[in-house]
């Protein structure tokens, strides 16, 4: 029974960071419907630049992820504004081609720079640091800080949703875009904020990308898969629904492991075309295509 | 329903619908004696030229099928891999497991594919747009895990074929003798012709599928989903009947691309760079929506990797950054390019209304 406890609860601590992928694809998606394929390389290039910083400046994870944020944030910004605004449409094509040839961009030039070795954040003391539940189960402090950091990001995402001038912009151009231009919303630019925030909260999920494990350049397309997956099962336009995803996929990864240890991506691949088969539009969509 | 036209019927009321130009009737000619001159390349071509250009056939074809589902059917999947990968493990369990002769195994391959293509269809088609998309990924993630389970065809690591397979292949005695080449070059000969088979194959195929009821079907379904359900179109029914159709080629060209290896395992047979990325790009650049485009684009991507592929990383990222000036330049590729500039067609799939000289008249006399 406790092997079964032990795999549910990790499985929700591993859906936190999940939840932290997928929120900002969660934003971006629900807001322009812009499949970002290259969401989980931005993850990683977000990881090497927290380990540069940290290691030029001698600063602490944590800390080497807030001297990042603001570079990460113009980063996204003008992305969208120079490129990924110039590709949407009606049309799926242009931005799935423009991100996947962004993608592949992202993952040679880490390539070139770091090499293929695998790298880690270190937190010090707090990494090997865990509280005991029961006899079985332990609990690893970085993993409930995950968790909490994606409860604080959908909450923060939440308020800026629904209590901002900015969010009711976001909500405005998800919801209709003529009608919103219509009322004199810059959309260009509402969408170019939209990202700057994504990679904002990308960059707080590579921090936690780098501390949970190793990582290297190749890794970011299977983290973009558990981001859409989260994000499809929540359901479009919710980002508590996206926390419950990334949740779902987490427990399912687990328990597939904890039958048979190769299984564990395939649990959560599984669960995520389960849920499509019964709800194709997500557990809780707030918000239709 | 869309009825075909009957030209006798259509001859006396003083019109015609023609999808063959002027230009297209050079093309067959010229087609006809490339696809000759391909056939008998390896009597006086050297062997680095048919690998390569095995290399280039299967390609080509894979970008063909990736064209008919999203360029024709709008089905944009990202995981055309699943089929080359199953093609390429139905075809070692094949030979290996049931002793099939790897010629006849390709074949069957394909139609094990188009089987398995229907329960997948079934759950893919739950989704649309850009969730299609990520679905079909998440599938071919699926069925790469589940091959890699499979022992007997060598779990995660993969496995090889062996000489008493690939040696023993139908027809290597007579190409040895005909050619006077070793075993391994017969080989290469014979996948060679098998992968010019497939090429044409799927050159053929999409060309008939578009000239056909079907091909109607989807050129409406194109224009507006609505209007073509309100005019009788099964939607749903056409998108499943590309989707299985492409499944069975795909998976033949999986199988192929296999034999020819050897090699097979999980992560190169289900990439997703190596069997849908590139194809997508190759289509792109080429022009989707063409016939023209994808073979436009082979070419050009192997010209690319030829000259360019020992950059290792730095080709990748000027593959990428190729495809992003293209979608942003240029959206309809550089065939589509030539189409807007020209109106050439090599391929003629569009029908055009021919008045025969004072059939109008008559019409109006009439009325």
């Amino acid at each position: 029974m406790a092997v079964w406890a032990n795999a549910l609860i990790q499985g929700i601590l591993l859906g936190g960071l999940y939840a932290l992928f997928a929120a900002g694809l969660s934003l971006i998606f629900g807001i322009m419907r812009l499949v970002n394929l290259a969401h989980g390389d931005l993850i990683v290039l977000a990881a090497f630049i927290i380990l540069t910083i940290a290691t030029w400046l001698g600063l602490d994870p944590f800390a080497a992820m807030l001297a990042a944020l603001p570079i990460m944030f113009v980063a996204g910004f003008a992305l969208q504004h120079l490129l990924l605004n110039r590709t949407l449409g009606r049309d799926l094509l242009p931005p799935l081609l423009v991100t996947f040839g962004l993608s592949i961009i992202i993952e040679n030039g880490l390539l070139e720079l770091f090499s293929a070795d695998s790298r880690r954040l270190h937190g010090g003391a707090i990494e090997t640091t865990s509280f005991a539940l029961g006899p079985d189960v332990a609990v690893g402090v970085v993993q409930l800080l995950t968790l909490a950091s994606a409860v604080a990001v959908i909450l923060a995402l939440n308020v800026v949703f629904y209590r901002t001038a900015l969010g009711r912009a976001f909500r405005a151009t998800s919801d209709d875009l003529e009608i919103a231009q219509l009322m004199g919303i810059d959309h260009p630019r509402i969408f170019s904020l939209a990202m700057g925030l994504s990679f904002i909260v990308l960059t707080i999920a590579a921090l936690y990308l780098g501390m949970h494990a190793n990582f290297d350049p190749t890794i970011g397309p299977q983290r973009l898969l558990y981001a859409f997956e989260a994000v499809i099962v929540g359901g479009l336009g919710s980002f508590w629904g996206t926390l419950f995803g990334g949740i779902i996929i987490g427990i399912a990864q687990t328990i597939g492991a904890q039958l048979n240890p190769e299984w564990q991506i395939l649990g959560g691949h599984v669960a995520f075309l389960a849920v499509l088969v019964f709800k194709p539009r997500g557990l809780f969509p707030r918000t239709t295509d | 329903m869309i009825k075909a036209v009957s030209p006798p019927a259509a001859k006396t009321s003083g019109y015609r619908i023609e999808t063959r130009t002027r230009a297209s009737h050079a093309v067959t000619a010229v087609a006809s004696a490339l696809v000759i001159f391909l056939a008998a390349l390896p009597s006086f071509a050297g062997r680095g030229i048919i690998e390569e250009l095995i290399f280039v056939f299967y390609m080509a074809a894979l970008a063909q099928c990736w064209n008919l589902l999203a360029g024709y059917a709008g089905l944009v999947s990202v995981g055309q891999q699943a089929f080359v990968g199953l093609g390429g493990y139905l075809l070692f369990a094949l030979t290996i497991m049931a002793g099939i002769d790897p010629l006849a195994a390709i074949v069957l391959s394909g139609v094990l594919a188009a089987i398995f293509a229907v329960p997948t269809a079934l759950v893919v088609f739950r989704l649309r747009g850009a969730y299609f998309a990520i679905g079909t990924w998440v599938v071919a993630e699926v069925y790469r895990l589940v091959f890699a389970q499979f022992r007997q065809l060598g779990g995660g690591t993969g496995t090889s074929l062996g000489p008493d397979i690939t040696n023993t292949v139908f027809g290597i005695d007579w190409v040895k003798s005909m050619f006077d080449v070793r075993a391994p070059a017969a080989r290469d000969i014979i996948s060679y012709w098998a992968a010019l088979a497939l090429a044409v194959g799927t050159i053929s195929l999409v060309y008939f599928i578009l000239r056909s009821r079907l091909g109607l079907a989807l050129g409406a379904i194109r224009d507006s989903e609505d209007a073509a359900e309100s005019v009788g179109v099964d939607n749903w029914r056409v998108k499943l009947t590309i989707y299985v159709i492409v499944a069975a080629a795909t998976g033949m060209i999986g199988a192929l691309i296999y034999l020819q290896t050897a090699r097979i395992s999980p992560d190169a047979a289900f990439s997703v760079l190596d069997w849908t990325a590139y194809v997508i790009v190759i289509v792109v650049i080429g022009g989707i929506g063409t016939i023209e485009g994808p073979l436009l684009g082979t070419i050009i991507f192997y010209l690319l990797q030829h000259y360019l592929a020992s950059f290792g990383a730095w080709y990748l990222i000027l593959l990428g950054a190729l495809a992003i000036a293209v979608m942003l330049y240029a959206p309809k590729g550089l065939w589509g390019s030539v189409v807007g500039r020209y109106g050439l067609t090599l391929f003629p799939t569009r029908r055009r209304l021919v008045v025969q000289k004072g059939a109008l008249r008559s019409y109006r006399q009439e009325a």
